[in-house]
């Protein structure tokens, strides 16, 4: 009996899916000889058709409010971008399942050989798109500015600075009364982009004290682990007197934590989007020609530079995506990605704007797509 | 119900429908189905199989470490470093705590519903118990990070503070979230309904006459319980156990959210740390690499042959009794 409601049930619900699925088709099509091809709207350039992206999920936000803005414009346009993690992104990419990939490191040497044959010559290029900050928030009661350096916070990432009135966050913070409690430490404990690009920043800014690899996976010792950016977030939020390391826009919107400053060595300097766009249009592009491969300078002391950043990429092919995967559309839409517009929007959504000359790169190797 | 339960002898009203020849072909149809089901059991199982042990070989081949011995998981460095022992070690330390707690009350839930509870009472609870099984496992991971922890820490810092001479219960890191102790309790609360479900279906099994004669030889309901149900049922209820430590073993998203899944063994319970196989798995899987992925599939593959041990000896302790017991 309760198998056959069941059964009904499923049966009504595949049959309205369907019917919506139709519906959409239908619209879609209408619109799709109404513009006629592709055509522009203000900065977007409007081409129909569907394409499938995955990738990253640190950009998958970013992504996903591009993908909205681009389709409420463009009605014939579909593109579909799952955050199924930077190595299965790329993976999926080279594997010819999408037309590109969304990753949290530039495709390496390697990648580059595979994905190079998949654009059937390619080359196949990294394009920075969407950059982030990686704050460092705390939960102190009474504290509202707190300014830490690369060695104590390998210190306290560590767990060789165990409390917070520690001698060396003292001395950084003569104004505030710090506790004396103990540290509880919140680090990733799945595998992440952001745990790779904060440990590479320890281990390049303080390698006496922080003295692990660099990696996606957190390896050293004590403090507790949580899964993803959010958990971190809530386990500092309902933790005193705790630490932990998440993307800017979660802090952002705490209600509890606040974010540390880190000064580098040429004075503190507050977790901004803005003060992140300075040290990521500041870095060295390594990858050749139009593949703009970064090499972010975390040792950076310029003022106004705040150094815990990352650059996420695009990794598309620059000529040589099969037709059937819509290289047209592809281009349109990261010219879109590229414009001021879409990275304004940035800001806002907590993430950072790429900014200066390397935009213009960017919007470069965007054009001589084809 | 009624209607549905009647239609069929008003349908079969064709006389020829009951001939002999029918019968026997519907008869025939019916063996092939079923025996194609029960086929189709084995070659999932053993297509299962074949995939991990395909997928782990690269990976092993691999690792520059003792796959067995091995504290570290870093596949994708180079060369590849890692090792099962402390997914293993955690795995079964959650899952014990799991058993020890659970399997205690969930004897105890299902006494009580199968001897104690009036009529009435007993359908309700068993019932209840029944619809935990249905909470799906991230509702207990959320609901035991965000509303259960806050209990428990005052619980494990009560345990070091009095029972703190015992090694287990020490803590010497002053942080109490995150902890074995408490992925266990989650754990035990997700297997109870798999013990105490299983052990009731054995208790009301017990032979009404055993009762009934231990009763009446004077016997007060616990020692009737003692006398005439334990010895018949106790291997259904070494099967419950068992069937419960299967379910605790492969738990996967409530203790990823809840451990702190570091790399170490620690036999501190209090304490966070510990991790286990299938948290590991869906921790890492996402930004794995090559040699990740067939190092997270080789992971798999122990708990899949664990579980597999565990599943078989119960069915073995069942087989083992069959004369006394209820379960079959």
């Amino acid at each position: 009996m309760t198998r056959t409601r069941l059964a009904a049930i499923a049966a009504a619900t595949f049959a309205g899916a369907l019917l919506l699925s139709a519906c959409g088709g239908s619209g879609d099509s209408g619109s799709g000889s109404d513009s006629g091809g592709s055509n522009v709207v203000g900065d977007i350039t409007c081409v129909d058709g569907s394409i499938k992206a995955a990738g990253s999920s640190a950009q998958a936000n970013a992504i996903t409010q591009w993908i909205t803005d681009y389709q409420i414009t463009c009605e014939g346009a579909t593109i579909d971008y799952q955050p199924v993690g930077s190595g299965a992104g790329v993976e999926q990419f080279i594997a010819a399942q999408t037309s590109f990939a969304g990753t949290d490191s530039a495709m390496k040497d390697e990648d580059l050989v595979a994905a190079n044959e998949r654009c059937g010559g390619g080359p196949a290029i990294n394009l920075p798109m969407v950059g982030g900050a990686i704050a460092v928030a705390y939960n102190l009661e009474g504290v509202d500015s707190l300014v830490l350096n690369p060695d104590t916070l390998a210190g306290i990432f560590t767990s060789t600075i165990t409390k917070w009135n520690d001698p060396a966050i003292t001395a950084l913070n003569p104004d505030a009364t710090l506790p004396d409690a103990t540290i509880a430490q919140f680090h990733r404990s799945d595998s992440s982009g952001t745990t790779d690009n904060f440990t590479k920043y320890l281990a390049t800014t303080a390698p006496g004290v922080w003295t692990y690899e660099p990696g996606k996976d957190w390896v050293a010792p004590g403090g507790q682990g949580s899964k993803g950016s959010d958990q971190v977030m809530a386990s500092v939020d309902s933790t005193p007197n705790s630490i932990g390391y998440v993307e800017l826009s979660y802090v952002l919107y705490s209600q509890v934590a606040k974010a540390a400053s880190i000064d580098n060595g040429g004075g503190p300097v507050e977790a901004t989007s803005e003060n992140a766009a300075n040290t990521i249009s500041g870095a060295e592009v390594v990858g050749e020609g139009n593949n703009l491969a970064l090499k972010i300078d975390y040792a950076v002391s310029t003022p106004g530079a705040y150094p815990i950043v990352l650059v996420t990429y695009e990794g598309v092919c620059q000529t040589g995506l099969a037709a059937d995967q819509n290289p047209a559309l592809v281009k349109a839409f990261l010219q879109y990605a590229a414009s001021d517009a879409a990275q304004g929007d940035l800001i806002e959504a907590g993430y950072v704007p790429i900014t200066g000359d390397l935009l213009t790169k960017v919007r470069a190797a965007v054009e001589a797509m084809s | 119900m009624a209607t549905t339960s009647h239609e069929p002898t008003t349908t079969r009203a064709d006389p020829e429908g009951i001939s002999g020849a029918a019968v026997r072909r519907g008869d025939r149809t019916f063996l092939g189905l079923s025996t194609g089901a029960g086929l189709l059991v084995l070659v999932v199982m053993a297509a299962i199989a074949v995939f991990l042990v395909w997928k782990a070989i690269p990976s092993i081949q691999a690792d520059s470490a003792n796959f067995f011995t091995e504290g570290q998981w870093l596949p994708d460095s180079d060369p590849p470093v890692f090792g099962i022992a402390v997914l293993l070690f955690g795995t079964l330390w959650t899952s014990i705590i799991a058993l020890v707690i659970a399997v205690p009350i969930g004897y105890g839930i299902a006494l009580f519903i199968a001897f104690y509870a009036q009529r009435r009472l007993a359908s309700t609870l068993a019932f209840i118990v029944d619809l935990l099984a249905a909470v799906p496992s991230i509702i207990f991971g959320l609901w035991g990070l965000y509303n259960f922890m806050p209990y428990v820490v005052p619980f494990s810092q009560w345990l070091s503070e009095y029972l703190g001479f015992i090694p287990i219960f020490a803590n010497s890191q002053e942080l109490w979230t995150k902890s074995i102790l408490m992925a266990g309790l989650v754990l035990a609360i997700m297997i109870l309904p798999t013990v105490s479900a299983i052990s009731r279906e054995v208790f009301v099994q017990v032979p009404r006459m055993h009762v009934e004669a231990a009763l009446a030889l004077g016997a007060t309901r616990w020692e009737m319980i003692r006398m005439a149900v334990f010895p018949f049922s106790r291997p259904g209820m070494i099967s419950a156990a068992m069937l419960g430590l299967g379910r605790a073993l492969g738990e996967t998203i409530a203790v990823a959210l809840i451990l702190s899944a570091a790399f170490e063994i620690n036999w501190a319970i209090t304490e966070p740390g510990g991790n286990s196989f299938a948290a590991n798995i869906a921790l890492k899987w996402g930004e794995a690499g090559e040699v990740g992925r067939s190092a997270l599939i080789a992971s798999g593959l122990v708990l899949f042959f664990i579980t597999l041990v565990v599943n078989m000896s119960a069915r073995w302790v069942i087989a083992r009794r069959k004369d006394f017991s209820g379960a079959n």
